[in-house]
């Protein structure tokens, strides 16, 4: 049962929150308790752009439960223009059109459900914008 | 036994207005990735394309639905808007696909944009017209003093049972607006007028999965009567005639009804291009006269004055009257526009539209 877990992690996932380091200004994404950089505690929430380019991408064809009529899917590695780097699927795109480097955007859908009588899981992923 | 009194009025009807006036802030529009075209839908079905009633409809993505989908009309709304979330006090959602029979859209979306906890959340429904009795809603809660903002959106992923005359059209998309006060609006709301009656034109009970359809029941005693009449009381009590408007938008289940709507109430071809989105779109439900309305935000200019009016089945009419200010023109630009995702198009084949609406039983 992991609807728990997801209820903590929903608002870091829906919207892409994360976190400013007050001590050296560094931004943390996922959110975290001490700040890898300089070490320092207590860090205020901050709302990133959701803007980013495609540093690496693969295509799943062997996912886990859950994700099956999404399947093959693209994830990437992608790069915020605030620093972080993180692990997103990408949506709105085929395979063919992925390029390293190209920019992309976060938009919220849905993960993955739990079958029909389950809850559904949303979440970030990245398109390329609608406006070039 | 409760002895009703049977209305005979037919004139000096209020027009719905609040008591301080109020405007839309910012507005934001959502259309999918993917078009089916209504020709594929007639090769499998009749083998024949001819008198299609629009060209293709908008298909969401496998990923995508009533809550993913107003989450990104409402961001656009906010960047148009420039308010903090915080002061939203209503967060409304209007739809007949909302992805769960419990559990509301409308908190996912406030979560998302940042509005909770303190707003109010409820999911709206009353077929196609579901979007804008929200917005009539929001324009009582700001009108009244009671928040500073509410956010009223329609949106739908229709579905029609595969070979039905539904599935031509049903298509996915909508519109938000975030509510507040006329000065700070991009158009004022000059008043507001709903016209209902019980006619059983389009239902779908709690456990089914496709709607049904009383085909007579369709046209004129259920779109055409509510429509007209609906705009034709607003425009009485207003004192307005069609030539004052620059835009009238009428709800669109297809590209041929709006357009007979329109030349009875005696609008001419070129005020209802505009926001005419059906032959692109398909018909998307509670976000179909919305989207109409966004078309035309985007196009219109300070001074422009224009007609919106809803159809749901059941039935009933919403209408209502804009002026457009002056803030509109700064802020058109700062979202994609309705026409930006009606350009961003992948056409898809029956097989793929299958996969994504989950037409094919994979469990
Ligand atoms: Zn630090």
């Amino acid at each position: 049962m992991q609807v728990p877990r997801n209820w903590r992690l929903q608002k870091q996932r829906y919207s892409l929150i994360g976190e400013v380091c007050e001590h050296c200004g560094v931004k943390l994404f996922p959110p975290r308790d001490v700040c890898p950089e300089c070490s320092h505690g207590a860090q205020t929430l901050y709302q990133f752009t959701g803007i980013g380019n495609i540093h690496s991408f693969s295509q799943v064809f062997d996912p886990p439960n859950g994700h099956i009529e999404n399947t093959p899917f693209i994830v990437a590695l992608i790069k915020l223009e605030e620093g972080p780097m993180i692990t997103a699927q990408l949506t709105d795109i085929d395979i063919e059109q992925v390029e390293i480097g190209m920019e992309v955007e976060m938009v919220t859908r849905k993960m993955s459900d739990d079958g029909v009588e389950g809850m559904i899981v949303y979440g970030y992923k990245f398109r390329p914008p609608v406006v070039d | 036994m409760h002895t009703m009194t049977i209305n005979n009025r037919e004139t000096d009807l209020q027009v719905m207005k609040p008591d301080m006036p109020v405007g839309i802030v910012g507005y934001g529009a959502y259309i999918p990735r993917y078009r089916l075209p209504a020709e594929d839908v007639a090769k499998l079905w009749v083998g024949s394309s001819n008198r299609l009633p629009v060209s293709e409809k908008s298909v969401a993505g496998i990923d995508e639905d009533v809550v993913t989908m107003s989450i990104e009309a409402a961001r656009n709304v906010l960047v148009r808007a420039d308010v903090n979330p915080i002061d939203i006090g209503a967060v409304w959602v209007g739809s007949e696909s909302h992805p769960y029979a419990v559990k509301p859209t409308s908190t996912v979306v406030a979560e998302a944009i940042g509005a909770v906890p303190n707003t109010q959340a409820a999911d709206w429904q009353f077929a196609c017209k579901a979007g804008t009795e929200a917005i009539q809603a929001a324009i009582g809660f700001v009108g009244s003093g009671m928040t500073k903002y509410a956010l009223a959106i329609g949106m739908d992923t229709a579905q029609g049972r595969p070979g039905d005359a539904l599935e031509y059209t049903a298509g996915a998309g909508g519109a938000a607006f975030l509510l507040g006060t006329s000065e700070e609006s991009v158009a004022t709301i000059g008043g507001s007028h709903s016209f209902v009656t019980d006619t059983p034109d389009f239902w779908r009970r709690q456990n089914a999965r496709y709607p049904q359809h009383g085909k007579r029941f369709t046209g004129e005693p259920a779109y055409f009567r509510h429509i007209a009449e609906c705009a034709e009381q607003l425009m009485n009590g207003l004192g307005t005639k069609p030539s004052d408007y620059t835009y009238a938008v009428f709800h669109q289940p297809n590209s041929k009804f709006p357009k007979q709507v329109a030349k009875i109430l005696g609008f001419k071809t070129e005020q209802i291009t505009t926001g005419l989105l059906a032959s692109d779109v398909g018909n998307v439900y509670a976000g179909s006269a919305l989207l109409g309305l966004t078309a035309v935000l985007d196009a219109a200019q300070p001074g422009d004055r224009i007609l919106l009016v809803s159809f749901g089945s059941g039935a009933g009419s919403d209408a209502f009257d804009l002026s457009v200010n002056n803030r509109l023109s700064s802020c058109q630009n700062l979202a994609p526009t309705t026409k930006d995702y009606i350009e961003r198009r992948t056409v898809i084949d029956y097989a793929t539209y299958a996969r994504y609406r989950g037409k094919l039983a994979l469990k």
